[in-house]
């Protein structure tokens, strides 16, 4: 137990590490772009959202820095985050929840496919090296290096088009108003098809790669060789012994490749127009919406600290050792 | 590449051939011996050299307007022209030079700040060592894309320096790690015990005794760092958070994705420089893959695996299994057996 805690531990001091990152760096930056916006829209706003602006912002404050962290602090706590501009006058919070449905739906569907696919063609690859699983390596490889959204573009000029089944753009059909019934779900599936294909063929490679690599470097431990000794079936040996002690180390990357693959998830979400999170931070820095792109960057690194503790979770579920240490 | 295509940190365990000593000069040239080394070192000579030479060789101005409109690729203009009538074979050309500077500047910055914490966390221990350790843990799961943008964005007119020095001040934390475990195994060990015990100080025992047995890690490091930073960089320009003036292949696609490339068919706008980015990405994940299989020799394929007897079986090769290849009548049936479940 002692090992969940300190994780715990650790993330509440990685928000707490990123929360104040997001204080200072508009603090940091000379000049004053949101001031320039508050005064564009100095006739819409009322009092309150000015206030809490320039509390997120630091424009125009003579207290000293501490006050002004207190006072972020607060105004977080009670989940303020300010006023959208491109939404405008729609609150940052409200936006944001509007669109993290898609993109968790989105993301946690496809990491999680991509994850069990790429461990399994992984286990594949390094258990029997040299086979044709092996050969699929350098493919893998250069589809890994196309960036996420080049390989969307791609799809789009291939697979979607007037009269295709895929839509090439949007979460789902115009005219549909978003309900939880069968034509409104059948019409989200069918538009996160490609984006969700992109993302899968893009992050699958990583976990080929590293699950192959240490299924080669288990298969020569002594265990496997008495395992084989014993004269256990090959498919025994492969998957109780190697694969399961081989699997540790990726759900350990698991962890910390998620970062990456939202940030991915984000750029695919941008090619396909997405109603997700991604596609709101593009059209945020089209318009220099600071307080909903300021916003949008802390909702997805909690989202990504807790997807972390969870695979923690699992890790304490994998590894024994853990439990056991006091 | 979910994961840092580098797989040094699951055989530092085993320790392979990074415990040995500087190797003999004859072996100096051997990590050279493997394939997928060479050809990824050769793809990014040659772009290097691209980078160099480029903006010379470009046949036309990148942004030189002409008649000759969304052209499909013709002997004139090899891959076409854009909505303003701008030889695009030329824009790949030009932007090539954006792209390796901050890749490889990005690179340099964050190899040496890992190597400056992780060494420094691994050597030292205690107090330094935990909050070290705390720091590049944070960097490690906060989210760096979301990061990268946001901090650009806020900057005004970012140019490639700003770029390139924010995605290195942002993406150290891995090589931290990674370095930071294997300074830990090496400093136990019994020649770094002999330096310290002859009196060398801190810092040449780190920088004589410690960091050339990191070298393959270092390397490895910085590779990876380069692949993340080009990337970075070209979403920076594909979003149009970077400033879009000068080429690179990002600005590339920024105007190909607003003007609506795909819905015109231009695919000649966007597939050559998407196809330059994954051919560069795909050089250097091979030198890191040569890299991991010179510092750990089991890693590499083994060419054929099965092999056929002489009685006309086939027996599949493994490492650390090696069939004993006896008379078909005196090898026991295993699975025979009962007792061996377990």
């Amino acid at each position: 137990m002692s090992y969940l805690l300190r994780r715990v531990g650790f993330y509440l001091f990685t928000a707490w590490a990123a929360l104040t990152l997001n204080f200072f760096i508009p603090r940091l930056i000379p000049g004053d772009p949101v001031k320039s916006l508050i005064s564009r829209y100095q006739g819409q706003l009322s009092t309150d959202a000015i206030n809490s602006l320039y509390v997120l912002f630091g424009i125009d404050t003579h207290d000293s820095l501490w006050d002004q962290y207190v006072d972020y602090w607060k105004q977080l706590l009670h989940g303020d985050l300010g006023l959208s501009f491109t939404a405008f006058p729609a609150p940052v919070s409200e936006v944001i929840l509007d669109a993290l449905p898609w993109t968790l739906a989105l993301v946690g569907v496809t990491t999680l496919v991509s994850f069990a696919l790429g461990t399994g063609l992984g286990v594949l690859a390094g258990w029997r090296r040299g086979s044709w699983v092996d050969g699929l390596l350098p493919a893998t490889t250069f589809l890994s290096s196309v960036p996420y959204f080049w390989l969307g573009l791609v799809a789009i000029a291939l697979l979607a088009g007037p009269g295709s089944f895929f839509p090439s753009s949007g979460g789902y059909e115009p005219g549909l108003v978003p309900a939880p019934d069968t034509i409104f779900l059948g019409s989200a599936v069918r538009h996160s098809l490609l984006p969700a294909a992109t993302i899968l063929i893009s992050s699958m490679s990583g976990w080929i790669l590293s699950m192959r690599n240490m299924m080669v470097t288990v298969a020569a431990e002594d265990y496997i060789t008495v395992a084989h000794a014993k004269g256990l079936p090959e498919r025994r040996v492969a998957l109780n012994y190697a694969a399961r002690n081989a699997l540790l180390p990726n759900v350990a990357g698991f962890a910390l490749s998620l970062g990456f693959i939202v940030g991915g998830t984000l750029l695919v979400e941008i090619v396909f127009s997405y109603p997700g999170l991604g596609f709101l931070l593009f059209r945020a820095v089209q318009a220099k919406d600071y307080p909903l792109m300021q916003g949008i960057f802390l909702v997805i690194t909690l989202s990504v600290l807790v997807a972390n503790l969870l695979a923690d979770v699992a890790y304490l579920a994998l590894d024994p050792r853990t439990r056991k240490e006091g | 590449m979910a994961i840092p295509t580098s797989s040094i940190e699951q055989v530092i365990p085993k320790q392979g051939a990074m415990a040995q000593p500087a190797a003999p000069r004859r072996r100096r040239w051997r990590f050279l011996a493997n394939g997928k080394a060479t050809t990824g070192l050769a793809v990014v000579v040659g772009y290097v050299l691209l980078a160099v030479i480029g903006p010379w060789i470009a046949p036309y101005d990148p942004d030189a307007r002409s008649g000759e409109l969304l052209q499909p690729p013709s002997t004139q203009h090899w891959f076409g022209t854009t909505h303003l009538g701008q030889d695009v074979f030329s824009q790949v050309l030009v932007g090539t030079r954006g792209v390796m500077l901050v890749g490889l500047l990005a690179g340099v910055v964050a190899t040496v700040l890992s190597v400056l914490v992780g060494v420094t966390a691994g050597y030292l221990g205690g107090l330094p060592d935990d909050g070290l350790s705390a720091l590049s843990n944070v960097f490690l799961v906060i989210p760096a894309l979301p990061l990268i943008i946001i901090v650009t964005s806020t900057i005004t007119e970012a140019g490639d320096l700003v770029v390139a020095l924010v995605i290195g001040f942002t993406s150290w934390a891995w090589g931290a790690r990674v370095l930071r475990a294997q300074t830990l195994s090496l400093r136990r060990r019994d020649y770094v015990e002999a330096a310290r015990a002859t009196g060398e100080s801190t810092w040449r025992i780190i920088g004589f005794e410690i960091l050339p047995n990191l070298t393959a890690i270092i390397a490895s490091g910085f590779v990876g760092t380069v692949i993340f930073a080009v990337m970075s960089e070209i979403t920076l320009a594909f979003i149009g958070i970077s400033s879009v003036s000068p080429w690179n292949w990002g600005t590339i696609l920024f105007w190909a994705q607003s003007q609506q490339a795909l819905a015109q068919g231009a695919w000649w706008w966007f597939v050559p420089a998407g196809l330059a980015i994954a051919l560069l990405g795909t050089a250097l994940a091979l030198i890191n893959f040569g890299i991991d299989e010179f510092v750990s020799p089991r890693l590499r394929s083994g060419g054929r695996a099965r092999i056929r007897t002489a009685d006309g079986r086939t027996v599949r090769m493994r490492v650390g299994f090696t069939p004993v290849l006896a008379p078909p009548a005196t090898v026991p049936a295993p699975r025979t057996k009962e007792t061996t479940d377990e």
